[in-house]
């Protein structure tokens, strides 16, 4: 962080920014007397919602025209992939001679794909006849990078029935009711699973360390540190790995397979290094591919790994599977706003769980700091952009203040560094210390709510098709609380684990056929679709664009 | 960009002019590159784009994260986006934790010659070779402890003179602490007991048969317990 041309950029803030730092340090004696705001009255909620929160722009999305969820307004983004020609055209695909032949194929490298498999092992298939593939590396994910928590209603003072209603209002009550129930049902199993698979959960006097998250009426989150995610992927990871499933890194589907009697049979893989198709025969398939923040809607930053570009909405949809609440889109409240280098990367909630409140430009409070999280980026939106309080960047980029030196004011010196070592880490990176200065942020495009529509044992429209995680939809209806991301992929991870062991052991493809997506593509000409956008997407692609413009396809 | 200010940087030993204030990945595809292996969570957490550098007229080798790290001009980087590093097969539950696994396990932690380059290398800022020497005396709480920050990139098996695979022993020494060392609390088992014995059924089949009405009345008169600031702590070890 030495060179000169840098100086002024990365050494702390500016000298526009510190004028309001300025102001924030001086409220914060009283903000911490006073407390914080309190939470909005539903009414207010709505109101805020409907003014603020970028889902609520009704030019964005369209209807999408064609497939099982005909006339389902969604985003422009993800509208464009689900009308768009297959990758491969089906003709050039040999069928003939399947790559691999499994039981359980589990589209997927994340938490889902590996809790799936684990489960479909521990149903009784063998080890060898598990396949999992992925398009990154085993664990290269969004799971890997959730940082303040998993939900379960483990404490006395708590119940599923208490975290049921949370998760219900949370999701304005449009959630899938049997899904929820599952979750909130299976929460205290997973954490249990997790205890004998030696995840590390913290504990202070033999007993779980328990925080609220944005939404919830009990303490029942469970954290490692704010390596949360990192911590239950790595151990699932390495238990994949002694248990000895197959994984094939670099190899994303980009087509499901299906059989004459229209059951999922398999998918055809495309491997990113050799660029050759491989063909994988199954007997049942588990979607577990993730979501869509790559696809940056309404040109947000995100939070979101590489790979996340809605491949598995696409592959699905096209097969027959209907989809849900694709209308409705997580921006996480508290996404990097400062420096630019790390924009949109990921503030956990659990700042604001362990005391960090957003103040704007004046350095006053202007909202509840753990309302659900469309609420609570509705607030910081206006407060940027209908109030005018927001503090801009020397880029142009608007935020708010998330007052993280009051995590050492209320839990004593050193508790950032012990509770919150990523986020300390991330921005010491760029030479800011968040035990002594706030951060700046501003709403990112974090988490995909909708999705695959599923049952509450991961089964899809399609038989043998089974899905979990972030593709699967229903399950948060339209806003996901912190903490119940973790926690919905391994419950209907195990879940679709399970259910895809079950068929696999009833049930043998006959025949493989790629006819579903020459029907789709002749529903997308009949519907007057004429399109050259293939998809799956696979990567996004950040090159800058005068490089692209001179790119030779020579090889 | 905040501006289109250049500067100079040699990916592989090939110069490319990119913009100032960008991490080395920004810097790479606005080079021409499309990341397939080398970019994973783009945040720090997966440890899939370790990289290396040197800057002109430097000694040192320096270890960082591409999507963490700012360019600098004069930096002559590569990425290094596989490690080789084999780990040993376990059964959890079959450990002995009385004993020595994971000099058992990774008989290649008594090569260790302490000379520290391990933790020179480790992007996360781990005490990685004092990890090491906690394990070689089998104190896997303490490996648990230093080594939790730790993203697995593989930078640290690399470089040891020793062969060591760091990481591996870690990721076995914190399953092997937790299982051991950090017991599960006695409420969580009295949960389950009760959930297989179905004591909440009835309350979520009432709230299942609410109206919307009743359903939004129940949520308004949620009593939000207050949050109480235990005495001591042991966080995540």
């Amino acid at each position: 962080m030495t060179d000169p041309q840098l100086a002024g950029i990365q050494d702390g803030y500016p000298d526009d920014m510190r004028a309001s730092i300025a102001k924030v340090e001086e409220t914060r004696a009283r903000r911490l007397k006073e407390g914080t705001r309190a939470p909005l009255s539903a009414e207010a909620r709505a109101e805020l919602l409907e003014a603020w929160h970028p889902d609520y722009k009704a030019d964005r999305k369209r209807e999408v025209a064609v497939g099982p969820s005909k006339g389902d307004r969604m985003p422009h983004e993800v509208v464009d992939l689900l009308e768009a020609r297959p990758s491969v055209e089906p003709a050039a695909v040999d069928l003939s001679s399947p790559g691999f032949d499994v039981s359980v194929l589990i589209l997927g490298g994340g938490g889902a794909a590996s809790v799936a498999a684990l489960f479909a092992v521990e149903e009784g298939i063998a080890p060898a006849d598990v396949l999992m593939v992925t398009k990154l590396r085993h664990g290269d994910c969004n799971s890997v990078m959730a940082q303040g928590g998993i939900q379960a209603a483990d404490r006395e003072n708590d119940s599923p029935a208490i975290h049921y209603l949370d998760v219900l209002g949370g999701g304005h009550y449009t959630n899938e009711p049997s899904l929820a129930r599952a979750l909130v049902e299976d929460g205290p199993r997973m954490i249990a699973w997790h205890e004998s698979l030696g995840v590390l959960y913290d504990k202070v006097d033999g007993e779980y360390l328990e925080a609220h998250g944005g939404g919830t009426s009990r303490m029942r989150m469970h954290s490692a540190k704010d390596y949360t995610g990192l911590e239950i992927m790595r151990v699932l990871r390495d238990e994949v790995r002694n248990v000895g499933i197959p994984v094939l890194e670099f190899a994303p589907a980009i087509d499901l397979l299906l059989d004459e009697a229209g059951n999922a049979a398999g998918a055809v893989l495309f491997n990113l290094e050799t660029e050759e198709q491989v063909v994988v025969r199954a007997r049942a398939t588990v979607l577990a591919t993730g979501g869509f923040g790559r696809l940056h809607i309404q040109g947000f930053p995100t939070t979101n790994h590489y790979g996340a570009t809605a491949d598995g909405l696409v592959m699905a949809y096209r097969a027959g599977a209907g989809l849900v609440d694709m209308d409705s889109v997580q921006y996480h409240p508290t996404g990097v706003a400062y420096p630019a280098a790390i924009l949109g990367q990921l503030a956990t909630e659990k700042l604001r769980n362990q005391g960090a409140e957003p103040v704007n430009a004046d350095g006053e409070s202007f909202v509840f700091p753990l309302e659900p999280r469309d609420v609570e980026a509705a607030a910081i939106i206006r407060e940027c952009y209908g109030e005018e309080k927001g503090i801009e960047t020397p880029s142009g980029v608007r935020g708010v203040w998330l007052d993280t030196p009051m995590i050492e004011e209320i839990h004593g010196p050193g508790t950032l560094k012990e509770r919150l070592a990523a986020m300390w880490m991330m921005w010491h990176r760029h030479g800011i210390d968040i035990t002594v200065d706030p951060a700046l942020v501003f709403p990112t495009l974090h988490y995909q709510n909708g999705g695959v529509r599923i049952d509450a044992d991961g089964r899809t429209a399609i038989p043998g098709l089974f899905a979990g995680g972030e593709v699967a939809g229903g399950v948060h209806g339209k806003n996901r609380l912190m903490g119940n991301s973790l926690l919905d992929y391994n419950v209907f991870g195990r879940r679709a684990g399970i259910s895809a062991a079950r068929w696999a052991k009833e049930n043998a493809p006959s025949g493989l056929s790629l006819k579903h997506v020459d029907a789709f593509v002749a529903a997308l000409e009949s519907a007057g679709i004429g399109t050259d956008r293939t998809a799956p997407m696979i990567l996004p692609d950040y090159r800058r664009e005068a490089v692209i413009a001179r790119r030779l396809d020579a090889l | 960009m905040a501006d289109e200010k250049l500067t100079r940087i040699y990916i592989m030993g090939k110069a490319y002019d990119v913009p100032v204030g960008v991490t080395i990945m920004d810097a790479m595809e606005y080079a021409g590159y499309r990341f397939i292996r080398g970019a994973g969570c783009r945040s720090g957490f997966c440890g899939a784009c370790g990289t290396v550098y040197r800057k002109a007229g430097e000694y040192r080798l320096e270890f960082v994260l591409a999507c963490q790290e700012m360019v600098e001009e004069g930096m002559h980087l590569t990425q290094l986006p596989f490690t080789p590093a084999p780990r040993a097969d376990y059964a959890l539950d079959d450990l002995d934790p009385s004993e020595n696994v994971l000099l058992q396990h990774y008989p290649e932690i008594a090569r260790c010659v302490s000379c520290n380059t391990c933790t020179k290398a480790c992007p996360q800022e781990i005490e990685v070779m004092d990890y090491v020497q906690a394990a070689l005396r089998g104190d896997v709480a303490r490996v648990a402890e230093l080594s939790f920050d730790c993203i697995a990139c593989g930078l640290c098996a690399m470089r040891c003179p020793a062969d060591i695979k760091h990481y591996h022993v870690a990721q076995m020494a914190r399953r092997l602490h937790s299982v051991a060392g950090s017991p599960t609390p006695e409420h969580l088992g009295a949960r389950m007991n009760e959930l297989d014995a179905g004591a909440f059924d009835d309350e979520l089949d009432g709230l299942a048969s609410m109206t919307l009405d009743e359903l939004k009345a129940k949520y308004a008169q949620r009593v939000i317990e207050k949050a109480q600031e235990p005495a001591t702590e042991e966080v995540a070890t």
